[in-house]
C-alpha cells in the first residue's frame, strides 16, 4: 500500500464518533526530538537525511506502526503532500519541505508521524468526535514503543526539549475540530475565544484567519505544555470542549425557538445556491456547506449526510479539486470545478430542490 | 488600566517580557499590540520577549560572542526564528530561557511522563547534580525549608540513607 491508495478513503474526516454533530475530530500530538542531534531547522540537509534514515528504519521495526506506509518527502509529489496536508494529516509547512522529511501513516490514517518538520518528531493521534483519551493511549504506545529504542532529548527540569521553547515539557498538544456554526450564527464566537483563552487554551479557525472561520470549524487546544501532567491537559480540555459543545447546542435551540425564519431562510437559501451554482469560491463553498450540514443535523433538511457535506467540504479544497479533475487548474476553473463537483452531488440528494423543480415544469 | 504605548486607550492585552533575565508585565491596547506585531502565538513574538522587546543593541552584545558550544547557534540567530538549534541550547541558553517558560507555561518544572529508554542512568546523574546546585543555592540564601525537601529528593534519587538520628 501507498499514501496515494491511503488517499482514497479519508477514514478519520469521515468517520463518526461520540458527539458527532459537533465534535469532528480528536487529536494528540507529541514533540519529540533526539539527543544526539541539531534541531531540524538547524541541522543541515545531511544531517537530516542522516535522522530520517535512522527513525525510518526504527519505526518500520516498532510493533505499534506494523502496516505502517513511509515515504520521504522528496519520494512525494507535491500534488501528494499537498493532499496529506489538505487531509490535516501533516502541516502546511511539512508539505513544503523536501529531501530529508518524511512521513510515516498508518493506513487507517489513526497514526501518522513527521519526521524532521519543525521538530525530529511530530507523532499524531487521531481519532473521530470528541475522544481525546483514546487518540491519547494510541499515541502513548508509539511513543514508549520508540522511547526504548531511541534516546530522547530530555531534561529533569524542563522535560522533552523541543525547537520552540513553547512546546517544551510534555511536548502534548491536544486538540478538538469542532462545527460551530450555532455560536457563529448567534454572534457568540468572540466571546467564546475570549473566555477560552483565559484558561490558558487556543481557539482557531481551521480554514481562515481568527474568528473569521471559513466554514465555521474551529480548532480547540492546550496552550501549556510544561507544569502539567498529560492526563491533566487532556482531561481539562475534554471538559471545556465539552461545555462549549453545550454552548453550541443551546445556540442551536435558541436558534430554532427564538430566530426560525432566519435560520430555515439560511438553510434553504444554501441548499439552493449550492444545488445550482456555477461558479463558487472555497470561501462560499465552505460556509454554505456549514449551513447545510447544520440544516441536516437540525432535522430541518433530509437526503443529504453528514458524510457527503464533509466529503465536500474535502474534496472542494485546491489540491484535492485537481486530483479529482486530474490537472493543474487555475483559481476560476477551480471555481467552475468545485461548483460542477457540488452540483452533481447535491442535486440527487436534494429532495427540497428537486421537488421545486419538477413544480415549474 | 491605560495602554502602556499610547497612554489613551483601555489595555486588554497583557503580555510577559523577559529584560535582563527579569519578567514584566506589559499592558497594551488591542490597536498598539497590533501595530508593535505582537502576536503571542507567533515564535518571532517569543524570541522578541526573550530577549527585551525595547532593548538597544549594546546590551545583546556578550550572548553574541558565546553562541550553544554544540551547535552555534547564538541570541541572534534566535531572534531570527524563535527556535533553538539544539538540546544542549537549553544548558547553555537556561539563565535567559527560566523566566521565559516560567511566564509561558504553568510552573517551570516538568511533572509529566519520562523516558525509560537508554540514557536514563546519564540523565538521573543530570538531575542529581541539578538538585545539588538548587540545594546549594537554598542553603546559601537561608531557604531551610526548601533545603529540607532538596535533601529528601537527593536522598531518594542516590539511593543514600538518611543520617542515623543523634
Ligand atoms: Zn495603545
Ligand atoms: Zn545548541
Amino acid at each position: 500500500m501507498n499514501i496515494r491508495e491511503i488517499l482514497e478513503h479519508p477514514h478519520v474526516w469521515l468517520a463518526e464518533g461520540a458527539e458527532a454533530s459537533v465534535a469532528i475530530s480528536s487529536r494528540i500530538r507529541l514533540a519529540r526530538n533526539l539527543s544526539d542531534a541539531a534541531f531540524p531547522g538547524w541541522a543541515g540537509e545531511e544531517e537530516r537525511v542522516r535522522v530520517w534514515e535512522h527513525l525510518r528504519s526504527v519505526l518500520s521495526r516498532l510493533p505499534a506502526m506494523e502496516g505502517a506506509v513511509f515515504a520521504g518527502n522528496d519520494e512525494l509529489t507535491e500534488m501528494d503532500r499537498f493532499l496529506l496536508f489538505e487531509r490535516h494529516l501533516i502541516s502546511r509547512e511539512h508539505a513544503g519541505r523536501g529531501r530529508g522529511s518524511g512521513i510515516v501513516l498508518r493506513p487507517d490514517e489513526s497514526v501518522v508521524i513527521m519526521v524532521n518538520e519543525e521538530d525530529h518528531l511530530r507523532m499524531q493521534a487521531l481519532s473521530a468526535g470528541l475522544r481525546l483519551s483514546d487518540a491519547w493511549q494510541a499515541i502513548d504506545t508509539v511513543d514508549s514503543q520508540l522511547d526504548a529504542k531511541v534516546s530522547y532529548a530530555f531534561s529533569p527540569r524542563w522535560g522533552y526539549l523541543t525547537a520552540c521553547p513553547s512546546n517544551v515539557g510534555t511536548g502534548l498538544r491536544a486538540s478538538v475540530m469542532l462545527h460551530l456554526p450555532g455560536l457563529a450564527l448567534m454572534e457568540e464566537i468572540g466571546p467564546l475565544v475570549k473566555g477560552v483563552s483565559k484558561i490558558g487554551l487556543t481557539v482557531r479557525g481551521l480554514w481562515g484567519e481568527g474568528t473569521d472561520a471559513h466554514g465555521h470549524m474551529f480548532q480547540i487546544s492546550n496552550q501549556v505544555t510544561l507544569g502539567e501532567r498529560e492526563e491533566d491537559i487532556i482531561r481539562n480540555l475534554e471538559q471545556i470542549v465539552s461545555e462549549i459543545i453545550g454552548h453550541e447546542q443551546n445556540a442551536r435551540g435558541r436558534l430554532w425557538r427564538d430566530r426560525r425564519a432566519v435560520l430555515l431562510d439560511h438553510v434553504g437559501r444554501a441548499a439552493g445556491i449550492l444545488a445550482n451554482a456555477h461558479i463558487l469560491s472555497s470561501r462560499e463553498a465552505l460556509d454554505l456547506l456549514s449551513v447545510l450540514r447544520l440544516g441536516m443535523d437540525m432535522g430541518i433538511l433530509s437526503g443529504v449526510s453528514r458524510s457527503d457535506v464533509q466529503k465536500l467540504m474535502l474534496v472542494s479544497q485546491p489540491a484535492h479539486l485537481q486530483w479529482h479533475e486530474g490537472r493543474p487548474l487555475e483559481s476560476f476553473e477551480r471555481d467552475q470545478a468545485r461548483a460542477a463537483l457540488v452540483r452533481g452531488v447535491l442535486a440527487t440528494v436534494l429532495g427540497a430542490v428537486k421537488r421545486g423543480r419538477r413544480k415549474k415544469k | 488600566m491605560k495602554c502602556e504605548m499610547c497612554h489613551i486607550n483601555e489595555a486588554n492585552v497583557h503580555l510577559t517580557q523577559v529584560v535582563g533575565g527579569e519578567v514584566r508585565k506589559l499592558h497594551l491596547c488591542e490597536k498598539c499590540a497590533k501595530e508593535s506585531g505582537v502576536d503571542i502565538q507567533d515564535p518571532m513574538a517569543i524570541a522578541d520577549l526573550f530577549l527585551g522587546l525595547g532593548q538597544t543593541p549594546s546590551e545583546t552584545g556578550p550572548g553574541e560572542v558565546t553562541g550553544c558550544p554544540r551547535c552555534h547557534l547564538g541570541r541572534s540567530d534566535f531572534k531570527k526564528t524563535g527556535r533553538l538549534g539544539c538540546p544542549e541550547c537549553y544548558v547553555h541558553f537556561r539563565a535567559e530561557l527560566a523566566p521565559l517558560l516560567k511566564a509561558m507555561h504553568h510552573g517551570d518544572r516538568h511533572v509529566g511522563k519520562r523516558p525509560c529508554g537508554a540514557a536514563v542512568a546519564e540523565r538521573q546523574l543530570e538531575s542529581l547534580d541539578d538538585l545539588r546546585r538548587r540545594l546549594d543555592e537554598a542553603v546559601a540564601s537561608e531557604n531551610f525549608e526548601l533545603a529540607a525537601k532538596l535533601r529528601d529528593e537527593i536522598r531518594a534519587l542516590s539511593g543514600e540513607r538518611p543520617p542515623a538520628s543523634p
